[in-house]
């Protein structure tokens, strides 16, 4: 794609290379190293006991549970949003589009309390939906709604471009050879997206697990019930509980780096898939 | 020519897409705005100038001022060593850069408060000598260092690699030095990148509400940044106050999404300008 820059012909090297490697590991990798040191010093069943109790287990069941079901409305409501911005042209488009990476710029405590102002019981939202028995704020159904709204960037993001690089050409035959629209999006269209669909619920899984100020407002944070795990964390903390904090902090850090090759994979996959039809 | 879905299926998906956004995107946002004028204007402008917002807007401020050379100075750095250079460990190099995306927020915190804190590795060396990192600015400083790293690198790096290093050669075979060469030939190639990843980093810096948290202890006037006094607000039942410092926030986010637009309109228009 791009001419390879040949090595060391420019001058630099080392003093760029020395100080991105110094400031790296100052600033992000030894802060990790002692969070690992932290929970190795625990011994297995120190670990075992903090990471694993009941309230603990209650919190990682909300998180995954409310993560896994925020990517997936993400990924289905998402993808639908990324097709109607990659391919139709419609007032208030260019609106639209800036409009998704709001998630990104707003800081989470101000969307926490704005999502919780719209679906506490006599917000705008929860008024019209207690009438029909439907709870938002202070339930499980809360962390979702914030998780949805945190996660949804990533999906249309990750899709856009996808849909946009889509070959024209490929669906014009399909139609040529007599696929109706509905079989072209089935047998062409979807198998080619998928793994950007993949990509983006991955993405939105990954940061629904660390989200923390978006989801503590609308949670209400009722111990075993509405507690998520980044919460726990915190209040392990503020009670001086390091073993307990590093245990579920180190726990959840090794899903996040699990999900994080499994996104690596993905995109690997994606680019091997598109790669026979790149320019 | 491609045969487009039937009218009626594109009406329904751009409705879709509008009827979306606007329950999940508009609305929070117009709500923020509602709430904080909820009181009027008087109110709203008297919980924005109060003694412990300003200190709060200060502090953010503050820490944005020092979190962003440093993030500039190190996004830099790894984009010339990363995009201009080829070498062994390259790929490992740039995935750990991205590493902090990857950490929750509160993790974030957390490391520091382990490394700092009063019972951390550090804590007791620290506290024979006076310094205070946890519950102090330098712990603000490293979270938001920590979490904002990635931004200005991570657009920097793949602009650096697809350019090469062709008119740099040029540059230095004409007798330029390093840094001639840098300011000259480089700089102007990569700036809209770099201003880009400053934008989203300091959007990050400034809004950053998990990882400072944890560090910062909530010392009303001291180590109290713009986020954190929105939490406190909340927390103490004054909603429109709340909402009002919260609409600051909001503002300061419509404004990255604007520049964000703008910047990305020039980076497209740059590459298309290249002869391909």
């Amino acid at each position: 794609m791009s001419r390879q820059p040949r090595t060391r012909q420019l001058p630099g090297f080392g003093l760029t290379l020395g100080s991105t490697l110094l400031y790296l590991s100052l600033l992000v990798l030894l802060p990790l190293a002692a969070l690992a040191a932290k929970a190795a010093s625990l011994g297995w069943r120190d670990f075992l006991a903090a990471a694993a109790e009941p309230r603990v287990l209650a919190a990682y069941r909300l998180t995954f549970g409310a993560a896994l079901a925020a990517a997936g409305v993400n990924a289905v409501c998402g993808t639908l949003v990324a097709w109607a911005l990659a391919r139709y042209r419609f007032a208030g488009r260019a609106l639209l589009d800036a409009l998704i990476d709001l998630p990104f710029a707003l800081p989470t405590a101000v969307s926490g309390i704005a999502l919780t102002a719209l679906y506490a019981p006599n917000g705008w939202l929860g008024q019209q939906l207690a009438p029909l028995g439907v709870r938002v704020a202070y339930t499980p159904l809360g962390v979702v709604v914030a998780l949805i709204f945190i996660g949804l960037p990533f999906v249309v993001r990750t899709l856009q471009p996808a849909i946009e690089e889509l070959p024209a050409e490929v669906e014009e035959a399909a139609a040529m050879l007599g696929a109706t629209r509905w079989q072209t999006l089935r047998r062409v269209i979807l198998p080619a997206v998928l793994p950007a669909v993949l990509t983006g619920f991955a993405l939105s899984f990954a940061r629904a697990l660390g989200e923390y100020g978006s989801v503590v407002f609308i949670s209400g944070n009722l111990p075993l019930r509405t507690e998520i795990a980044s919460l726990l964390i915190l209040t392990k903390l503020e009670q001086y509980d390091y073993a307990g904090a590093t245990a579920i902090a180190t726990t959840m850090l090794a899903a996040s780096f699990v999900l994080l090759l499994l996104i690596n994979g993905l995109q690997a996959w994606a680019v091997r898939r598109g790669g026979g039809e790149q320019r | 020519m491609r045969r487009d879905e039937p009218a009626w299926v594109r009406w329904a998906l751009i409705l879709f897409a509008w009827v979306f956004c606007g329950l999940f995107l508009v609305l929070p946002l117009a709500a923020v705005f509602g709430e904080a004028l909820r009181d009027g204007w008087q109110a709203y402008l008297a919980s924005v100038t109060e003694p412990d917002a300003l200190a709060a807007l200060r502090l953010t401020a503050l820490t944005a001022a020092v979190v962003l050379p440093l993030n500039l100075a190190f996004g830099l750095a790894a984009a010339w060593c990363l995009g201009k250079f080829r070498f062994r460990g390259r790929a490992l190099l740039t995935t750990l850069i991205d590493l902090p995306f990857a950490v929750s927020p509160i993790t974030a915190g957390l490391i520091f408060v382990l490394l700092f804190g009063l019972h951390g590795w550090l804590g007791p060396w620290l506290a024979e000598r006076e310094w205070r990192v946890i519950f102090a600015l330098p712990g603000i400083w490293l979270a938001s260092l920590f979490v904002t790293c990635p931004f200005v690198a991570r657009e920097v790096i793949p602009l650096m690699q697809e350019q090469g290093c062709d008119e740099e050669l040029a540059a230095l075979t004409l007798g330029a030095n390093g840094w001639q060469t840098f300011w000259r030939v480089t700089w102007p190639n990569v700036r809209w990148a770099v201003l880009y990843g400053a934008i989203l980093s300091n959007a990050r810096c400034m809004g950053e509400f998990g990882a400072v948290s944890v560090v910062s202890g909530h010392i009303r006037g001291l180590t109290n940044t713009l986020p954190l006094h929105v939490e406190i607000l909340y927390n103490e039942y004054q909603f429109s106050a709340a909402f009002a410092v919260a609409s600051l926030l909001s503002l300061l986010a419509l404004l990255t999404l604007l520049l964000k637009k703008l910047l990305e309109w020039r980076l497209t228009r740059q590459r298309q300008g290249e002869p391909a």
